[in-house]
């Protein structure tokens, strides 16, 4: 067959998969620089306290969940029996970052859904949040013993993203 | 009455104003934290510069864009500070790096191989004597005939 015929049947091969692939993506969904990488530290006012602090020194050493939540987040509010849930499990310490939020109503919000966090951090001017690179919530974290970010999850916990996208990784990272 | 009704209607905008004020007594140090960010995806609302978002991540990031202005950074060590965090994807015009290499190139590339096409297209044609005609000429008679 001539190359005339054949070269736009081709390109129509090549393109068609980039077109489904690329469509099939969430182009709100961006990875996180800091995958691989040491989390920021961060030190900030407790939720529940104001004179007590919650930073990154709290779960240093052990595997660790970071949520993004705030009592404002749809999504928040979706995801919080599975927190529940999991928190019942003991197996990974939950930790909060409460974002730019309202301290009475997150405090009113745990009280009422139950709080699934070992402690919230109050992160009212959102600064701790822009060092993680937040632009959402909720999002979570998947903080490694020696401090590094081995995954960021955007958008509610699921069980079944928490099969697919977490255990695998908690379970390498314990055995390391 | 009218004239009030209409006054209120002209200066409600402004009270909906981004950031209202300058932020910088510096016309120098405000220029630049201008062009900032204008350069800047606001993460929050994909479509909007953080100049023109309103949304409270924007507020956050300007906040932080002040601060490091203030603290006498240049643009360059500003725009790491976000790349940092947020990815190329932050930045509007994303830098020149190996994972940005593609979009940069790509478009160059494509209009490389038009520009090919094109050559050899017409390479071809101009090879062709002059009357002998392919399809498209042929129409072009017949259309000419019936007029």
């Amino acid at each position: 067959m001539n190359l005339r015929y054949l070269l736009p049947i081709a390109a129509f091969g090549i393109l068609i998969p980039v077109f489904i692939i690329g469509l099939q993506r969430d182009p709100s969904e961006l990875p996180s620089p800091y995958i691989g990488k040491p989390a920021p530290a961060f030190t900030l006012p407790s939720l529940e306290d104001p004179d007590l602090t919650v930073g990154s020194d709290d779960y240093a050493g052990r595997v660790a969940l970071v949520n993004v939540w705030a009592t404002w987040c749809v999504g928040c509010r979706h995801e919080h029996d599975f927190l529940m849930a999991l928190a019942k499990r003991e197996d990974i310490p939950i930790y909060g970052l409460n974002w730019r939020d309202d301290r009475e109503e997150a405090l009113m919000w745990l009280q009422r859904l139950g709080n699934p966090y070992v402690a919230s951090a109050f992160d009212q001017e959102g600064t701790v949040a822009v060092d993680w690179g937040v632009y959402g919530a909720p999002e979570t974290f998947l903080i490694g013993a020696d401090g590094t970010v081995l995954h960021k999850h955007l958008g509610p916990l699921t069980e079944q993203v928490w099969e697919s996208d977490f255990q695998a990784k908690i379970e390498a990272a314990r055995g390391n | 009455m009218r004239t009030l009704a209409l006054f209120l209607l002209l200066t409600a905008p402004v009270a909906f104003a981004i950031d209202p004020g300058r932020a910088f007594d510096d016309p120098e140090l405000q220029a630049r934290y201008e062009e900032i960010i204008s350069e800047v995806r606001c993460l929050q609302c994909q479509n909007e510069s953080l100049k023109d978002s309103n949304a409270f991540l924007a507020v956050d990031l300007r906040r932080e864009i002040r601060r490091l202005l203030s603290e006498g950074k240049t643009n360059a060590e500003i725009y790491d500070f976000l790349v940092q965090r947020y990815g190329e994807f932050a930045l509007y015009r994303p830098r020149m790096s190996g994972k940005t290499m593609l979009l940069w190139l790509a478009p160059l590339a494509l209009l490389g191989m038009g520009a090919i096409a094109a050559v050899s297209i017409v390479r071809k044609r101009m090879a062709l004597p002059l009357d002998a005609g392919d399809d498209e000429t042929d129409g072009d008679a017949r259309v000419t005939e019936r007029t």
